[in-house]
């Protein structure tokens, strides 16, 4: 691993900021351990996919400026979560495509931004994190991690060094959740039911718990997992990854009593 | 036609309560995927065979008009005829003359998506004459009264128990006792039945899988050698085609060949491949006595010079369809048109318009799987979302959508504002769901409680909690 420092600029994703911070401090503290230093822009709050994929272009563009500008200064910046990650990566240079300043703006931008795990295994060469989890865990591929940003490899090989950790693999790990952003809004009967047919994949591996990389696929799969009373503990893989499973109880989980 | 993708929500309800449908989509989602994924892996040059592909196809819309005169000058040639429709209606009427001048009573059709489009099969029978369809899939939904639920495997919504109840419905002159259990009766019956129609037949009715420019000939590819059949056996062969199954040179069609039954059934190529090259010459042993190939644009040249270009590369192989997670919920049905998964959310807007069509576009997660297997590499995601942009420009989503999407927007484009209202969402949020760590049902979210549980913040947001880590780390 290379010991430059190097500036990271945290782009938190408004899932994690409004329901699980955890995820936020796991990618810090991962990214701090392979040297870098760490600044979360406050004028972020979203990627724009909401408007991108509703056919709002105006709305879209506005907030990826917005990224655009916060980001400017950083080394690299790191997403956890492939769907924000290939939204800066794949489609603000595509916003931008018929205004030069703002293309070249948005291309430097996307040639620097990573997805999290992908950044720490490829981008700074991480072999082995130092972290503890008791448990047999099945992996989801997030959709866009997968298939924009090439996730596939690096969580495992990560998640291979993580003592207790059993992985087992999901029979129809890429398959998508049903999640899918605004089509869980607009489609909530058809989503509800793909969600099912995951579930019920995640609960034919037998694993104890279910990670993924992305929170919106994670809250979907956890509430369907609740819902069903699978006995699942489902967490972002940052979470296991840097260590931190003990501090917070699984998505969806109760809050466990305060230790006496 | 008449399309009902307008009522996609509701036909994906019912299709959700249909037990055999849903039993039909279990098999078809552990079948194709596997096969194709098989078959991909016998040929290491695959990848750089999509890339040669599109380049063909592109290649070609970008010359269309040059590759339609070449291919019509060489079908006259060779003694055939070439007609040009603007629309559904005038290729009806188009294949229908060329029917009432032979005085054909019964056409046989090998299958053929345009013969969809256009509602070939009611305009025939209005006209009193008698359309057979000789694809099984095709000849199933016949007898049922459906229509395809799928490009390449129109019955694929059936179980056999449903596909045998139709045949002892339809083919009362047989014996009511014999055994229909297994496929391969069903399949010996229907040859039994179809044999005597393409011996009775005036005239046989085909799709293309391709018009080859160079030689005028065109090509279909089946499994069941019907095609074969239906257009040499009746005294004239009609072909419908749409404009973009134009390619070049024979050649050009051997490299598409390579990827389509590939990228459709998993196999390495279909069993038959058939080539009609004009009428029969004198000398022939058979062979029509007429060749036409019946053009059909609707909407399509339109495509051409659009954001929508690049769709008419589609081959219609259906690796789209078969691939994709909500195809495998819901089914074909529930498109509501002819062209059903990814490749229909595309071109359907373009066909019946996105006033009727405007769900299909919509109704995609956005996994990417489609534009992942598709042959020609078409951005499927990509132009369903060219589809949403007009559709929010035209205003036709949902009003309470948009306002709720206004009122997002507005918050996001203003982080102070939004970071505040973020930290007492999660703390609200936090304090009512946390001890339970999950909401069974939430105000305005409905739709997701109704099956799901909403897991509940952890009470504060990111931002709020790094600013006091930053404080702490200052002092």
């Amino acid at each position: 691993m290379s010991d430059a420092p190097v500036r990271v600029g945290l782009f938190v994703t408004c899932l994690v900021d409004l329901f699980r911070p955890s995820v936020g401090f796991a990618a810090v503290k991962l990214l701090e351990e392979a040297g870098c230093t760490v600044e979360v822009p406050l004028a972020q709050t979203c990627c724009g996919q909401p408007a991108y994929n509703s056919g709002d272009k105006a709305d879209t563009k506005a907030i990826a400026r917005q990224v655009i500008d916060a980001f400017e200064g950083f080394d690299y910046v790191v997403v956890p979560s492939g769907s924000c990650g290939g939204m800066i990566k794949e489609h603000y240079p595509e916003l931008f495509a018929d205004d030069p300043a703002l293309f070249q703006r948005a291309q430097h931008l996307a040639k620097r931004t990573y997805e999290l795990v992908s950044f720490l295994a490829d981008v700074r060469g991480l072999e082995r994190v130092s972290a503890h989890y008791d448990g047999v865990a099945t992996y989801h591929d997030a959709c866009s991690g997968l298939r924009e940003l090439g996730v596939k490899q690096q969580p495992r090989k990560l998640l291979a060094g993580v003592a207790g950790l059993t992985l087992k693999e999901l029979p129809g790990a890429e398959t998508c959740c049903g999640f899918g952003g605004t089509f869980c809004v607009k489609y909530p009967e058809i989503s509800e039911r793909m969600a099912a047919d995951k579930a019920a994949d995640i609960a034919a591996t037998g694993a104890d718990t279910l990670l993924a990389g992305d929170l919106g696929c994670l809250l979907n799969m956890a509430g369907k997992l609740s819902r069903l009373a699978k006995p699942v503990r489902v967490r972002h893989v940052a979470e296991v990854l840097a260590d931190m499973s003990d501090e917070t109880p699984p998505i969806g989980a109760p809050a466990r009593a305060e230790p006496r | 036609m008449k399309a009902t993708s307008h009522s996609f929500k509701e036909n994906a309800h019912q299709a959700l309560g249909n037990a055999n449908l849903q039993k039909a989509l279990n098999l078809m989602r552990s079948g194709f995927p596997a096969r194709r994924a098989a078959a991909i892996a016998r040929l290491p040059e695959f990848e750089a065979l999509r890339e040669e592909g599109k380049a063909i196809k592109d290649h070609v819309l970008e010359n269309l008009d040059f590759y339609l005169e070449t291919f019509e000058r060489n079908v006259v040639a060779r003694g055939g005829q070439v007609h040009w429709s603007r629309t559904p209606q005038e290729a009806r009427d188009t294949v229908l003359a060329i029917c009432r001048g032979l005085d054909a009573k019964t056409v046989t059709k090998g299958k053929s998506m345009i013969a969809e489009e256009i509602a070939l099969n009611e305009h025939l029978e209005q006209n009193g004459i008698t359309p057979v369809e000789t694809d099984l899939g095709e000849y199933i939904i016949q007898i049922r009264h459906e229509y395809p639920s799928h490009i390449i495997a129109p019955a694929i919504h059936l179980v056999k128990e449903q596909i045998a109840q139709s045949f002892r419905d339809t083919h009362t002159n047989l014996d009511p006792a014999r055994l229909l259990e297994e496929a391969p009766t069903l399949v010996a019956e229907a040859r039994t039945v179809l044999r005597q129609k393409f011996l009775a037949a005036d005239v046989g009715i085909t799709g293309a899988n391709f018009c080859v420019a160079e030689t005028g000939s065109t090509i279909i590819v089946t499994n069941e050698g019907n095609g074969d059949l239906t257009q040499t056996l009746p005294k004239a062969h009609i072909v419908l085609a749409s404009l973009e199954k134009l390619v070049p040179t024979l050649e050009d069609a051997s490299t598409i060949l390579r990827l389509l039954a590939r990228s459709a059934t998993g196999q390495d190529f279909s069993a038959y491949t058939t080539v009609s090259t004009g009428p029969r010459r004198p000398g022939d042993m058979d062979g029509p006595e007429e060749y036409h190939v019946v053009f059909l644009d609707n909407g399509r040249s339109a495509m051409l010079g659009t954001e929508f270009q690049d769709m008419l590369r589609c081959i219609r192989c259906g690796a789209c369809m078969n691939h994709c997670p909500v195809y495998a919920t819901v089914g074909g049905h529930a498109y509501g048109w002819v062209y059903p998964g990814p490749m229909g959310a595309v071109l359907t807007p373009t066909l019946v318009g996105v006033e009727e069509a405007g769900h299909l576009p919509n109704a995609s997660t956005f996994c990417g799987k489609c534009e992942s297997v598709c042959p020609m590499k078409i951005p499927l995601p990509k132009m369903m979302r060219h589809w949403r942009e007009r559709e929010y420009e035209k205003k036709l989503s949902p009003a309470t959508y948009r306002y709720g999407l206004g009122l997002w927007a507005f918050f996001a484009k203003r982080p102070a504002l939004y970071h505040t209202l973020a930290e007492w969402g999660a703390r609200l949020l936090g304090a009512v769901g946390g001890p339970r760590g999950r909401f069974r049902s939430l105000p305005l979210a409905g739709g997701w409680t109704a099956g799901r549980d909403m897991p509940a913040p952890e009470g504060r947001s990111f931002q709020s909690l790094w600013a006091e880590r930053q404080r702490k780390k200052a002092t």
